[in-house]
């Protein structure tokens, strides 16, 4: 399963402690998380499915370039962060 | 007597006793409060959040702000792919919030850019977009004004008939409901938009209404800022008269009007259009008490020398009893009136950019 942390500047509005989840890729990944986290969803992606602006997520340390199909892989060995941009604020 | 007051940086409630007004509960401190409710069926209190990274929530007291509960944010529908619409079907902001008639308990609208209705039957909880404005084939002439998307900034429910909603779009005019929603249909003779070309000029799609306000106690009298002046409308929206000769400025944001007498309204004037500042740096509010043929600019208590203040378009409200007036500012000052404007008292100089004020 990969590991996934968020920006702890979310944690003053969600629950945002560390989780593991299946997927193999980003979207996949995601699913699993707001299957379990429903509040969260609308934090990190807009009202089509695609990655708010101002989210940024990395996967072993790369930003994932698809911000709109979020088809950018992952393994059960990954290491995800889901981070506030510095845009945006 | 409570007045809300939405900034850049939070909510402030301020209550009124002997000693005037004072904050008596804040909230959500550092997040942009971009639209307020006090709904004065239940008591429930709504606040909707713009935040910069995570997108909009909203979050709804029933308690008079001593707790809040975040509640379901309305969001769009999926949009069909190859759809020719170039508008994002994604909640850039809630930028009007209201309640719903006294046979509608639970009932509330919300405006949102870019330029989608939304209803909820159940207090926040869930909400349905509405779909006949949003399939509205004129939809495609709306624009953006100021923001990049068009957005219903105004919602009026007639007190006489629930079922009779009228809204404001910048840019997108005036629209109207007589079934609840149903059907749509523009309203505006008599309006003028200089920013597109003469032939279209009088067209209601092309209207730039910056901010409608009903007379409840006589809802056939509307009264609207507008980005090339200001109008009324004493048949319901259908024809809009034009107030002529309105110094120091018929440019602005804001309007109230008296809910007991719809002859009587309030504006900010702001210098026109390219600076959006007071006019010589001297902060006035406009009074009509004779339908808009003439008015007093009332500056007891308002800044009159270096004065950059402007009154965005929720930022100025009367009370139900109209004793009352309040008024917020983007540079953060907050004044109150109790005689209708006659002087001002200012509570704070010293709070965030102000968004909304509203009493409730």
């Amino acid at each position: 399963m990969a590991r996934i942390d968020f920006t702890p500047n979310l944690a003053r509005y969600v629950d945002t402690d560390r989780l593991t989840a299946d997927g193999r890729t980003v979207g996949e990944l995601f699913d699993n998380v707001f299957a379990e986290r429903v509040q969260l969803k609308g934090y990190i992606l807009d009202d089509q499915g695609a990655l708010r602006k101002h989210v940024n997520v990395f996967v072993d340390n790369r930003m994932i370039v698809d911000r709109i199909g979020l088809t950018d892989a992952v393994t059960n060995d990954s290491k995800v962060f889901v981070m506030q941009a510095l845009s945006g604020g | 007597m409570r007045l809300l007051v939405g900034t850049r940086k939070g909510l402030f409630i301020y209550a009124h006793g002997s000693a005037g007004w004072s904050v008596e509960k804040r909230g959500f401190l550092g997040d942009p409060v971009a639209a307020l409710l006090p709904d004065g069926r239940d008591g429930k209190l709504y606040a909707a959040l713009a935040l910069g990274h995570f997108g909009n929530k909203l979050h709804r007291s029933d308690d008079g702000g001593d707790s809040w509960q975040e509640v379901t944010t309305p969001s769009y529908p999926a949009k069909p792919a190859e759809h020719p619409d170039p508008t994002p079907w994604s909640v850039e902001q809630i930028w009007s919030l209201e309640a719903g008639g006294d046979d509608q308990p639970g009932r509330i609208w919300c405006g949102t850019i870019p330029g989608g209705l939304f209803k909820s039957d159940d207090a926040g909880m869930s909400w349905s977009l509405n779909q006949a404005l949003w399939e509205e084939p004129k939809r495609g002439l709306w624009q953006g004004g100021g923001y990049d998307w068009p957005g219903i900034h105004s919602i009026m429910v007639d007190p006489r008939n629930s079922r009779h909603i009228t809204v404001g779009l910048s840019i997108g005019g005036v629209w109207q409901s007589q079934d609840d929603g149903a059907t749509w249909h523009p309203k505006g003779k008599g309006l003028r938009a200089d920013y597109v070309p003469p032939d279209i000029a009088g067209d209601p799609e092309q209207q730039d209404p910056h901010r409608i306000v009903q007379c409840t106690s006589a809802p056939d009298t509307l009264w609207m800022q507008h980005h090339n002046g200001q109008w009324v409308s004493h048949d319901n929206g259908n024809t809009w008269d034009e107030l002529l000769d309105v110094m120091p400025s018929n440019f602005g944001f804001a309007v109230a009007v008296d809910p007991h007498d719809p002859m009587r309204a309030w504006f900010v004037p702001g210098g026109k259009d390219e600076h959006r500042i007071p006019v010589n740096g001297a902060l006035v509010v406009n009074r009509t008490d004779d339908g808009g043929r003439s008015f007093t600019s009332l500056t007891e208590g308002l800044p009159q020398q270096d004065a950059y203040d402007l009154i965005y378009r929720h930022c100025l409200d009367v009370s139900p009893e109209a004793s009352n007036l309040a008024m917020g500012s983007t540079t953060g000052n907050l004044w109150t009136s109790a005689n209708g404007g006659d002087s001002f008292v200012r509570l704070s100089a010293n709070l965030p950019p102000i968004y909304c004020v509203r009493f409730g």
